[in-house]
Order: C-alpha cells, then structure tokens, then sequence
C-alpha cells in the first residue's frame, strides 16, 4: 500500500539513469535518419566567381565517396576546419565540394584567395535556399555524399582529424576494397 | 575591479545561502528560536549580495567592459543601450545569474511578507530555498562564471546574437524566470510540509498566491516567447512543439494543475498528497527544462551552447533536488491523513478532473520530449518528435478539460447537482450550437476541428460570464443589489472568470487563425498587386537601409480593401555585422479581426522580390488571451483573503490537528 507513494520517485530513477546515458554516450547534433541514405536534394548554383563551375545535385553522384563542405566567409568555425581541409586535398584524400552558405560573391572568392581553395568545384546559396533543403542549420556542416550521389551521413561543426578518421574513412576504405 | 567585486560578493551569497540552508533547519527541529530566525537575515543578506552580483555584471556590460570574458563575448559597443543591459541575461551564465537573483528574490519576499506564517514552516521554508541557491551559485561559481577576465582585452566585443536583439526576447527570459523560480517556493512549501508531517488549509492559503504570481508571471512568459516566434520567425507560426517551448509549458500546465487542487485542499482539507506532490513536480519540471535546454542532451533552436561538464553538474543537482524530494515524499505522503469525502459529481471532483487531464497532459508532453532521447539510448534510432503528436495527444485532453471548465465552477462542494447545472448552462449550449450551425451554414466544408473549437470557445466565453451573473445575481435582482453583490463576491471569484474567459479567447484565436488563414507565397514586382483574405496588397518595391549594427532590404507594402486609404508594412531582412546573421522582421499589422503579416526575401535579380504575405484571422486573440488570463491571476493574487494569510479559524484547526498528532 505505502509502495505506491514510491511510484514518482522510481518513475524519476529511470528517467535519470536514460539522462545520465544520453548525456555521455548519445550526441543530438547526429543527422536525423530522415536524409540518411536518401539521394541529396535537387538543386544548381553558380560557382563563387573564379572558383569552379558551379555545384547542382549531378555532380556530387561522381562514382566515388565525396565530400560536400558548407562554409562562408563569416563562419569562423570553417576557419578551424580548413587547413585540414587543405591538407586532404593535397594529398588527394577525398574530393570536397563547397556550398558557399549566405555569403556574397566577393567576400566569398577575397575568402578562397586569402586562405587557399580546398574545394573541386564551389557552388553559392546566396539565400540559403539549398541549405533548407539539404536541412543546415548551422556553419560549418559536412555532408558524406557516397558514389551514386546519396547522403551517408552528416558532421555538424568542424571536422577534425579524429572525426574523419572515425566518420568519413570508413566509407572511403569500403569503396576502395 | 567591478569584475572582482561581483566574484566577491557572488562567493559571500553562496556562503550565505549555505548557511541558510542548514542551520534554520537544525534550529526548527530542536526548536532553537535564534537559529529559525537567522533565516529571514540570511535571506535578506543573500538577495542584496546577489543583486551586488547582478549590478556589477550590468555595469561591465553597460560600460562595455571586454575585458570581462563574458561581456567580449555577448556584447558590442556600437549595440543600442537596451539590448546592452538585456545582454547581460541574454547568455548562459548571465542567465543563471538572473535565475539566481530572482530565487534570492522569491527567498527574501518569504521572509518580508511571511510574517504570520508559524515560526518553524518560515524558517523552514527559506532553508530549503537557501539550498536550491547553494545548488545555483555553486552552478554558476565552478562551471560559468560571468566574472573571468579575458587577458588582453579585445577592441570590441563579438556581439549579441541578432535573434536576441528584440524587445521581445529581451524580456521573455526574464518572466519566465520569474515563473520557474516563483515554483521554487511552492516546493519549498511542500517540502517544509513533508519535513513537518502536516498540510492543512492554512498551508494551501499561504502556498495559493505564490503559486497564483509564479503562474502569471509563465503564462507572460509563454506568451512573449510565441509572439516572438511569431514576428521573428518569419513564417507566421506561433507555437512549434520545440523542446524548449515544451519545457516551459509543462511547467505550466502543473502549475495551473497545483494552482486548482490547492483549492480543494484550502476548502475541502483534501486532495493534500496530490497537491505536495504536484508542487514538487512543478519545480522538478522547471529544473528538468534548465537541463535539457543547456546540457546538449537535446538540441533546439534555442539551446546555449551547451558543455558536458554543465551537463553533469545540473543532472546530479537534479537528482538530489527532484530525487530526493520524491523519496521523501515516498516516505513521509504516507502519513499524512487524507481529509472531506465527496461525490464525484461535486466541485471537487470537477477539480479532480481538471488535475487528472492536466497532468495527464503534462506527462505526454513529457513522453514527447523525452521520447528521442529514450529512442535514442535503447535502439539507436533518431527521430524527431513533432507537432503531429503532439496535437494529436493535447488536443482530445483539451477538449473536455474546455467543456469541464464551464459547468464546474457551478457544481456545489461535496456533491453537485450535474442536471441543474447543465440546465443553467442550456443558454450557453444554444450559444455555441448557434455559432457553430452559422459557420457550417457559411461555409459547409470547414474542419471539424474548427467547428469544435469555436463551439468551445462560445460555450466556455458565455458559461464562464452565466456562472459570474448568476453569483451577482443579475436580472434576477434590481441592479443595484447586483451591484452590491458584485462588490461582495471575493476577487478570487473575479479572478476565476477572468482567467477562464482569457482561455476563451485564446481558443478562439487558435482555431480561427489555425483555420482561415490564407498566405501568398511567391516573388512580386513593383507595382504587382495581390489579394490576400479580402486585402489588396500592392509591393512598392524594397530600398536598401542601414541600422545601428546591421544592414536590411526594406519592402514597402500597402494592403486595403479598396474601400478605405489603407495601411504600409515595412518588412525587412537584415543582415547584422557582428556576428554576421540575417533576420527576418515581419511587418505585422495587428487588428481584432485580423493580423495583416508580411516578409520580404532578397531580390530575385529580376526585379522582383520573394515575399509572404498571411491573413491570419483572429490571431491577436491568442496574445490577448494570455494576457487576460494573467489579469485574473493577478485580481485573484489581490483578494484580501491571500494577503491577509490565514483567517483564525484556520488557525485553530492548524492547532488542533498539531494536537490531534501529539496525542497520535
């Protein structure tokens, strides 16, 4: 009888022991399953001017696993990521496609000359349109693109060394054997 | 050195609040008089020292001070001076400093006005708030502290975000503050009661107005945050179902839960477990929505930056907070005799079942916000929970908490006559019958939905003002004894009605702007004009204009009817420097009938523009609604009765039930 006075503090135990593991081991900022899987969505922008000749939804289906890279000049989180992305490139790692993500035209190209192109082919979202569709929410993003043009996964923020190794070489290595 | 003052006096406050939470606590169990009335000092000593806190804080960001990391961060010089001082509230650590001053606040308020409480409740009730604040200030002093020195100072600060430069959001955190921790004291309340083994109705008189002010001042909250939504955002929505709106509803929801059943146990001596029990929840789901919004379990558009080690510490707060007050609940509820039998159909058991659908609600609400997170730990699946849901779940609850609404206030205490009151509410029945045939009759293919909730609308509006008539007795009497009746009737009963037609109205502006809206949606010319809800609007085209910190298109619409001159909206869309964002300012012109909502998008390079035009009807009700709701609270918070503490009688039966448990 007194047991059932219990009930709202078990009821809280077991909301606190599946809080407790959501808070070490579950990370929300994961790609929601909905884009998983699914061809990217339609779309086809203009290049940052000098830089490629422009990004549409064709593209990114290359034969091989990419990378699509939404930065902008404001972003000063995509200036952490990008020196690695540099490096991937020259040592011709992975091929990375930038969405250029509500910046303009000059700020964008003064950006890419200052710092260095990391990207095979740039494409500018000037109102962020594309980025709705592709569900960004925030600079920087990187989206795992697979051969046939699908989306594999997605990195919220900066990708770093230990985030590629454990997120992106795995689907490069599995195409490769 | 304003910085280090503020640590200093920050480190003094949680001295402070250590102290008060334990030696009044020591002192009312051996009944050590000095010791129970350190409370009222320490609570006196601990306000002042976090308002100390608080100024300094505000200075640095007044004066611009980037040498303190917290104003670099969140501020700038060129930003106007009100989103200056909102800025000091409008960042993770100022915000718990806010937080912390407003329970410090709530502390000292006990300790002023409760000075008819019984010795030991009061000393007991300010100790468990003085360890809410040691829980707050060691929050803040070792996980975010707004007073760290950055070394070299910058030449500018990084800026607000832009989102937050309103005037909206600059005074939503602040009221929904003061509801969250206005909940503080309605647990401290129970938990006193649970530790004294006693809650009779001089305890639910003296926890009623707390609850009363804690509950206006969320429901103010709740409501500027949906206007903000609904002018920032862009796209004339008004309530999303995001985790962090959903964390200040459910609070809600068991506050007006509490704020009922306290009633019951004020008149009736019943329902007591349930009403300390639902106290506790009430505070737990505010600490619960602090959590999820700032540990990075769930992510929102909302949410701060978010950090594991904050995570940590406000999950273990959590369990010794909400834990261990349901354990002692578990352990003491038990003891607690329950008090007046009554019928089912009586004014108690209409209360009973406003409680059981709200908290009903209130768990579903819960079920959907926690659900990913309990997906996510057991399968790995990630999903996202939203509006479908959510509606689905909260609306068949609604509906007869609505129709519960009109007749229970009419029902008698202990047992109610369901038939009579049902025939002196046959009027408003027509009423809504009425309105809804004449819409049906209108238009033949509107929603069910629709219909129910303007039926609902018109049946609780007329039952709420029948039952107010019928305590004055108007047109049965000459009017001037009505007169005086009116003046007679307690404003807890003004207040009640007030309150019940402020939901009224608010389901009136759900349904009809949910219902009859119409938009356009598409890219517009100079000159081009479309008709929208029986509006012409014509684009005049959009300029490029410069404000303090951003730049912004600005369009230029005119919407009449074609009979009269008609009004200009101004959207704009800006684009702020610092930190580089965009925002979009809807142009609203809000009228009773109809809310005229425009936006303006970026050219098209064609001359053209991408614009939204809505015509949402009614949808200011939903707004004024809130705040009608809010005036009730307040006219209740006003009777004399809730001022005045405890009539005698009460008094006495507190004294003898302490008897009755001597002898027991």
């Amino acid at each position: 009888m007194r047991l059932r006075f219990l009930i709202p503090v078990a009821t809280f135990a077991g909301i606190a022991v599946v809080m407790w593991y959501a808070l070490f081991n579950l990370n929300p900022t994961e790609i929601p399953t909905e884009l998983v899987s699914k061809p990217a969505p339609e779309f086809s922008l203009e290049p940052v001017p000098g830089y490629g000749t422009g990004l549409a939804k064709e593209d990114l289906a290359t034969g091989k696993v990419v990378l699509l890279n939404v930065f902008a000049s404001w972003c000063v989180a995509c200036m952490a990521e990008h020196p690695f992305f540099m490096e991937l490139k020259a040592q011709n790692t992975v091929d990375i496609y930038g969405l250029n993500y509500k910046d303009t035209p000059e700020a964008a190209a003064k950006w890419l000359e200052r710092h260095g192109n990391p990207y095979k082919s740039t494409g500018m979202d000037l109102k962020g349109r594309v980025g709705i569709d592709f569900g960004v929410y925030g600079v920087p993003e990187t989206f795992v693109i697979s051969a046939d043009g699908k989306i594999l996964d997605k990195i919220i923020g900066p990708v770093s060394r230990a985030m590629f190794e454990t997120r992106v070489r795995p689907f490069l290595n599995e195409v490769g054997s | 050195m304003v910085a280090e003052i503020g640590q200093f006096v920050l480190i003094l406050a949680l001295v402070t609040a250590f102290f008060q939470g334990t030696l009044p606590l020591v002192g009312a169990a051996r009944g050590n008089q000095p010791m129970m009335r350190f409370a009222s000092n320490a609570a006196f000593v601990q306000f002042a020292a976090v308002t100390g806190a608080f100024i300094c804080l505000t200075v640095g960001y007044v004066t611009s001070d980037f040498s303190i990391l917290n104003v670099a961060n969140n501020s700038h010089s060129l930003k106007p001076m009100l989103y200056k001082i909102s800025g000091v509230w409008g960042n993770h650590e100022g915000s718990l400093l806010l937080w912390s001053l407003m329970l410090a606040f709530f502390g000292f308020a006990v300790a002023l006005f409760g000075r008819n409480l019984p010795d030991s409740l009061k000393a007991r009730v300010l100790s468990i708030q003085g360890l809410i604040g040691v829980g707050f200030l060691m929050f803040i002093l070792f996980t975010s502290n707004p007073f760290e020195r950055l070394d070299p100072a910058p030449l500018d600060g990084s800026g607000l975000n832009p989102l937050l430069q309103d005037p909206g959001l600059a005074f939503h955190p602040p009221f929904l503050y003061l509801g969250y921790v206005g909940l503080s004291i309605t647990f401290s309340f129970a938990i006193a009661a649970l530790i004294e083994g006693k809650v009779d109705p001089a305890w639910a008189r003296w926890v009623r107005p707390w609850t009363l002010a804690a509950w206006g001042f969320l429901t103010i909250g709740i409501a500027l945050g949906s206007w903000w939504a609904y002018y920032e955002l862009g796209w004339g929505g008004w309530w999303f179902w995001d985790p962090v709106e959903n964390a200040s509803f459910m609070p809600w929801l068991a506050a007006t839960a509490l704020l009922h059943s306290a009633i019951v146990v004020e008149k009736r001596d019943a329902l007591k477990n349930w009403t300390i029990l639902l106290a506790i929840i009430a505070f737990s789901l505010s600490l619960l929505g602090t959590f999820l919004v700032r540990s990075g379990v769930l992510n929102s558009v909302h949410a701060f930056a978010s950090d594991p080690a904050r995570g940590v510490f406000i999950l273990m707060f959590l369990i010794v907070v909400v834990g261990g007050s349901l354990l002692l609940y578990g352990i003491r509820a038990p003891m607690m005799k329950g008090g007046g039998l009554f019928a089912p159909i009586s004014r108690e058991g209409a209360l009973v079942l406003n409680n059981l659908l709200l908290s009903t609600a209130t768990a579903t609400i819960l079920l959907g916000t926690l659900y990913p997170i309990f997906l996510d730990a057991f399968t790995g699946d990630k999903v996202s929970v939203g509006p479908p849901y959510f509606e689905a779940t909260f609306l068949p609850l609604a509906i007869p908490l609505i129709i519960a609404m009109a007749f229970g206030p009419f029902l008698a205490w202990k047992r109610g006559d369901l038939a009579g009151v049902l025939s002196r509410l046959k009027f408003a029945l027509l009423l809504a019958l009425l309105l809804v045939g004449f819409i049906w009759w209108q238009q033949t293919d509107t929603p069910i939905m629709a219909l129910v909730g303007m039926g609902l609308f018109a049946w609780l509006l007329v039952g709420s003002l029948l039952e107010w008539a019928e305590r004055i007795k108007l047109f049965r009497g000459s009017l001037s004894s009505s007169w005086r009746r009116m003046k007679q009737l307690p404003r807890s009963a003004h207040g009640m009605t007030v309150a019940h037609i402020g939901v009224a109205l608010v389901v009136l502006g759900v349904t009809a702007s949910e219902t009859w809206q119409t938009e356009h949606l598409g890219v517009m010319r100079p000159g081009e004009i479309v008709s929208v809800g029986g509006y012409d609007f014509r684009f005049d085209g959009a300029e490029a204009v410069a404000g303090p910190n951003y730049e912004a298109v600005r369009g230029t619409f005119l919407a009449s009817t074609g009979t009269e001159k008609g009004v200009y909206l101004y959207p704009e869309q800006r684009r702020y420097t610092d930190p580089p964002m965009e925002t979009t300012e809807a142009a609203i012109r809000p009228m009773l009938s109809a809310d005229l909502y425009a936006v303006v998008g970026e050219a098209d390079g064609k001359g053209g523009h991408a614009v939204r035009i809505y015509h949402k009807p009614f949808i200011s009700w939903i707004w004024i609604g809130a705040f009608v709701m809010f005036l009730g609270g307040g006219l209740s918070l006003s009777d004399r009765r809730l001022r005045m503490g405890a009539p005698r009688r009460a008094r006495q039966q507190a004294a003898a039930s302490d008897l009755s448990r001597a002898k027991g």
